[in-house]
């Protein structure tokens, strides 16, 4: 098989023109799939027993909670990328992850605010998986201030990949650190492998919105890589000749 | 022609020499060496004056106090960890000199827990005594310190080699390095808080320990990183 293909995405006018053409594939299936999935998750599938018609909110909640990890994730590993093979367009990639992060990091905090209002009877609670999706929006705007404090975008980019590594190996422990506190928040329902403890019917919805954030997250992704592209290459002549 | 003969100290020697330099600059400036532990010690005055002067209420929350103040005071020192050899070029020579540059870093990380974190932790049995703590938890405030403060130097001195090129850099550290700090701080404090209610406190305490082992062995190449982006 030939991977040349492979190496010339890593190219700025390769990467330009697949991101651009990707978008509309990711872009609004994922939306068609959004709109099925709170239709069934709001009028299609039944009440808790116990929380009743509140636990709906968890189609949004536990996407965003998800996302807001993979995000961080994905961000850490392009900037190594970027470090280590001194490759541009991975920086920019992880500069593209910073800001979808971060809202997926706030909407996992305000959601679950809003649930545990009724359910806990407190909008927060000083608990394991707060406290950590609370930190993880502190590393998400530490990384964005260290971004945006150089005047020099390569400087920038590789201070904040430095940074951004640190923060990654600091993840488990955070979240194994704050585990030692007792536990509101409910456990595990979802599991890929073996027998799922919620209602089969939330499944079906549950997973389609989880495949929607992902894709529409791509989409932004692409939105974000151009826009990187655009302002990192605005000398390059290749650049000038296909937006004339 | 002769060529002079390379003279490349051994690894442990390069470590003292990088040592003895920071403690003999310090001892030339004790007066700044000071403002660390004497913010440490103004910090916590505060907790009283703000909560409560309750003895029993203080001993309460004595654990947390401590920590939260040598936190602050460990971070407001590791702004000026390399700062100093970056202006005057020191940092440059020892980048280009080829010598290994993470073996250097640490060793000027020891230099300021040696300057900065060793004090807190002999004076905190006195802080800790007006805070109402009994002095058969002395010993483990001092042990759970002594690991908490070499880590927040450790991680401090990340922050401080990231920031190192910008102009004000304080802010910045502190919005870096304090999310990378909580663990320690979650640690230290539930250590400390076990030991005064009389409970086992070696699960905390081993926890610890590893966490600076792993920082002791990674960090070093994560300050050199950044130390190498900063100065360019």
């Amino acid at each position: 098989m030939n991977w040349v293909w492979f190496h010339k995405l890593a190219s700025p006018p390769t990467a330009y023109a697949f991101a651009r053409a990707l978008r509309p594939w990711l872009l609004w299936p994922s939306i068609l799939m959004m709109l099925w999935a709170s239709y069934a998750g709001l009028f299609v599938v039944p009440p808790d027993y116990q929380q009743l018609d509140a636990y709906r909110i968890i189609f949004v909640h536990v996407p965003a909670a998800s996302m807001s990890l993979m995000v961080y994730s994905m961000m850490a590993i392009a900037a190594g990328i970027g470090l280590i093979w001194h490759m541009k367009l991975a920086h920019a990639v992880a500069a593209a992850c910073v800001l979808p992060g971060t809202v997926f990091t706030v909407l996992a905090l305000a959601t679950g605010a809003i649930w545990g209002k009724p359910m806990w009877g407190a909008w927060w609670a000083w608990d394991p998986r707060l406290t950590t999706e609370l930190i993880l929006l502190f590393l998400y705007l530490g990384y964005m201030a260290l971004r945006a404090s150089f005047d020099d975008i390569g400087r920038a980019d590789r201070a904040s990949a430095v940074l951004a590594l640190v923060g990654l190996v600091n993840i488990p422990i955070i979240k194994y650190s704050v585990v030692w506190w007792n536990s509101l928040h409910q456990g595990k329902t979802l599991s890929m492998f073996g027998k799922s403890s919620i209602d089969p019917t939330m499944v079906a919805p549950l997973l389609v919105m989880l495949l929607a954030f992902l894709m529409f997250f791509g989409a932004i992704l692409c939105d974000g890589l151009c826009a990187q592209i655009l302002r990192r290459e605005r000398h390059a002549q290749w650049l000038l000749k296909q937006v004339s | 022609m002769t060529t002079p003969a390379m003279h490349s100290p051994s690894p442990f020697s390069q470590f003292a020499l990088v040592l003895r330099r920071d403690l003999r600059l310090a001892a030339r400036r004790w007066d700044q060496m000071l403002q660390p532990l004497v913010f440490f010690v103004v910090v916590i005055t505060l907790f009283p004056l703000a909560i409560s002067p309750e003895l029993s209420e203080l001993r309460r929350i004595a654990p947390g106090i401590l920590w939260v103040a040598a936190m602050l005071a460990s971070l407001l020192a590791a702004d000026a960890l390399f700062r100093p050899d970056v202006e005057d070029g020191v940092m440059e020579q020892w980048v280009l000199s080829g010598q290994p540059l993470p073996w250097l870093l640490l060793a000027k990380t020891a230099g300021h827990w040696l300057l900065t974190g060793l004090p807190m932790v002999i004076v905190s049995p006195l802080v800790a005594t007006a805070l109402g703590v009994t002095s058969d938890a002395w010993l483990l405030l001092c042990v759970t310190l002594a690991l908490g403060t070499a880590l927040l130097s450790v991680l401090g001195a990340i922050g401080a080699a990231l920031t190192v090129g910008l102009r004000r850099g304080n802010m910045m550290m502190a919005l870096l390095v304090l999310p990378l700090e909580m663990p320690v701080l979650i640690f230290g404090a539930k250590a400390l808080d076990l030991g005064l209610q009389g409970d086992v406190v070696i699960g905390p305490l081993s926890l610890l320990t590893a966490m600076l082992l792993l920082s002791v062995v990674l960090a070093p190449f994560a300050m050199a990183a950044a130390i190498r982006i900063s100065i360019e």
